[in-house]
């Protein structure tokens, strides 16, 4: 138990998809004008990385990798190199189900996110946790914790990211900067605030 | 005759004037040293007869307080630490000085402050001289007035400074935390960090041995001497002293101050008599204060119910985190800048909570860094638009509910 609570932390805090690996900037930077929106995209990255992170890690286990086969009686294939194609595969399936259980039981979230819950099928972040999965041999019940902390440490960046750009509606930010300039600096002070955890070993 | 001159000049500042962009500039020396001549003339405005001016200067005036005794604090460890020295390199235009108006005895309150002067004042004037610059430069260019914010960041960031730190990192640190920190943003109140701990912290990162180094807290060259805190991560607590280089530090020597870091960090109890005047003033929020505390003593005594074998910092009292490292100058001076910290009074509880648990959690936890302080802050002022939102949130919901 000890060992996953310590896998989640360090997945929220000290290797933060956000501001640490800097994934998933595109939709990091286009929605997070308003807090309501940016909390119901973190929560949907958080149930997609929850998914597809256990799913491709059954399907890395059992189907792709060095002698996954033995089971069909092939110990000698080695599909890895399937890899990117069948976790990429996986993330669209997965967002397209939940795209559609959305818009049937929670339209209002639907509608908040818009053209993004798509988007998310090529969120870096939800790929760069899969990848990251295979990398470090995560088992399936480390990949679903490693899954919801990456999850939960994007949608806490986010988070914060929309309070401060909310907050800096106020600001008188010089033309050339306004917009996506000025965000690419808030985004870099802020992960100069996240580096606090740089270095902590759990 | 100033006022004559003043007004002599004022034409070409006005606009289509020869130094119409030096316009701030002028509008800053004028209104330093006399009064504007827009005041307002009815009653109706009066609230309180404290402006933004007035806070600023009241912050600045108390962080003297720790200033003055930083810098005696400063020649003082280096002159006994001269004294004990066998043949010390006295040598630069710092010595220079110090050999023509004075000396190095460390019973002499006139050679220590001498000794202190001589390096916290160059850091001082840098930081004064190039953030001014920035500040100026930007005001120019983009019409705004000087702000006296910047009194209060340039001596905040002096004073978190090590005091053997090369003139040339100070420079660029101040540089990065007006202009990175705070310019970028448009200035006072529109920024979302504390500038003054953004440069510190961008030092921090790009020069790690500059600035948290064991050379660089006394001001003696090729002397290395830990800090208290570095100390207390590496041995712990033994019979209730820090076994420092220059002895065994007890509570009160850390409380009083006599002790080596950062010039303004040291004396707790200066820095809570500064505290207190802006406590009483209300300058200072003692919501903000009052979480830091709790959050901070809170963690400090679950890490101590805890315990552990290898690391030393978890049997740290709460008491102890209070004295040694940044956290009292943090407390006092940094969480509570008004413009990055959480502006809801329940807020406030929370970001200062957020504050004091970070602070013990990086110190205990994380062997990376020694300090806490200024990283906890830093979080802390990442999450403070958010804890004022979710406040306002429930206010509004609350407010539906009673109809």
């Amino acid at each position: 138990m000890e060992h996953f609570i310590s896998l989640i932390i360090r997945a929220v805090f000290v290797e933060n998809m956000a501001l640490a690996f800097f994934l998933g900037m595109c939709t990091f930077l286009a929605v997070s004008k308003k807090i309501e929106a940016a909390i119901g995209l973190g929560v949907a990255v958080i149930v997609v990385l929850t998914l597809t992170v256990p799913v491709n890690n059954l399907i890395y286990t059992y189907l792709l990798k060095d002698g996954a086969l033995a089971w069909a009686g092939y110990p000698d294939v080695d599909l890895s190199f399937l890899g990117l194609l069948s976790y990429i595969g996986v993330i669209a399936a997965l967002v397209q189900i939940l795209e559609m259980f959305l818009d049937k039981y929670v339209p209002a979230l639907y509608n908040a996110l818009g053209v993004f819950l798509p988007l998310i099928t090529v969120n870096c972040a939800i790929m760069g946790a899969s990848l990251f999965m295979v990398e470090r041999e995560y088992n399936f019940g480390e990949s679903v914790a490693y899954g919801f902390g990456a999850g939960l440490g994007w949608a806490l960046a986010i988070t914060a990211l929309a309070g401060i750009r909310e907050r800096l509606k106020y600001s008188d930010v010089p033309d050339g900067l306004k917009g996506l300039g000025i965000t690419f600096i808030t985004v870099g002070l802020m992960s100069l605030g996240f580096m606090s955890f740089g270095g902590i070993d759990i | 005759m100033l006022r004559k001159f003043l007004d002599s000049i004022e034409p070409h500042f006005h606009k289509g004037g020869k130094y119409e962009k030096l316009y701030a500039l002028y509008e800053a020396v004028d209104t330093a040293l006399f009064q504007p001549a827009a005041t307002t003339k009815t009653t109706a405005h009066v609230r309180d007869g404290i402006d933004l001016k007035r806070i600023m200067i009241t912050v600045w005036a108390c962080a003297l307080i720790p200033m003055f005794y930083g810098m005696w604090n400063v020649g003082f460890q280096a002159n006994t630490i001269i004294e004990g020295m066998s043949n010390p390199e006295l040598s630069g235009w710092r010595h220079a000085i110090i050999g023509a108006l004075g000396g190095y005895d460390p019973n002499s309150t006139w050679d220590n402050f001498l000794h202190g002067a001589v390096y916290f004042l160059p850091i001082y004037f840098v930081t004064f001289v190039v953030g001014g610059f920035w500040e100026v430069l930007f005001a120019a260019v983009r019409g705004h007035e000087v702000n006296e914010g910047f009194f209060v960041t340039s001596i905040l960031f002096a004073l978190t400074c090590p005091p053997d730190l090369p003139l040339w990192l100070v420079a660029m640190g101040i540089s990065f935390g007006v202009v990175i920190g705070k310019e970028v943003f448009g200035g006072t109140g529109k920024n979302f960090l504390n500038p003054a701990l953004t440069g510190r912290a961008f030092l921090f990162f790009a020069y790690p041995a500059a600035m948290s180094g064991d050379a660089v807290w006394t001001a003696v060259d090729g002397y290395t001497g830990a800090t208290a805190l570095s100390v207390l991560a590496s041995e712990g607590l033994q019979g209730g002293a820090v076994g420092v280089p220059t002895g065994q530090l007890t509570w009160m020597d850390a409380f009083l101050g006599n002790m080596h870091g950062s010039i303004g960090e040291t004396s707790t109890l200066a820095i809570l008599i500064a505290g207190a005047i802006l406590l009483l003033m209300k300058i200072a929020s003692w919501r903000i204060v009052a979480g830091t505390m709790l959050g901070m003593m809170a963690t400090a005594f679950l890490f101590n119910t805890i315990g552990s074998e290898t690391n030393p910092m978890f049997n740290v009292p709460w008491y102890w985190h209070l004295v040694v490292g940044g956290f009292a100058f943090g407390l006092i001076f940094m969480t509570t800048d008004p413009v990055s910290a959480a502006m809801t009074n329940t807020g406030r509880w929370w970001y200062g909570i957020l504050i004091g648990v970070m602070c013990v959690l990086i110190r205990v936890v994380n062997p990376a860094f020694p300090e806490g302080m200024m990283l906890a802050i830093l979080f802390a002022n990442l999450f403070a638009p958010l804890f004022d939102h979710f406040v306002v949130q429930s206010h509004i919901k609350r407010r539906l509910a009673r109809g």
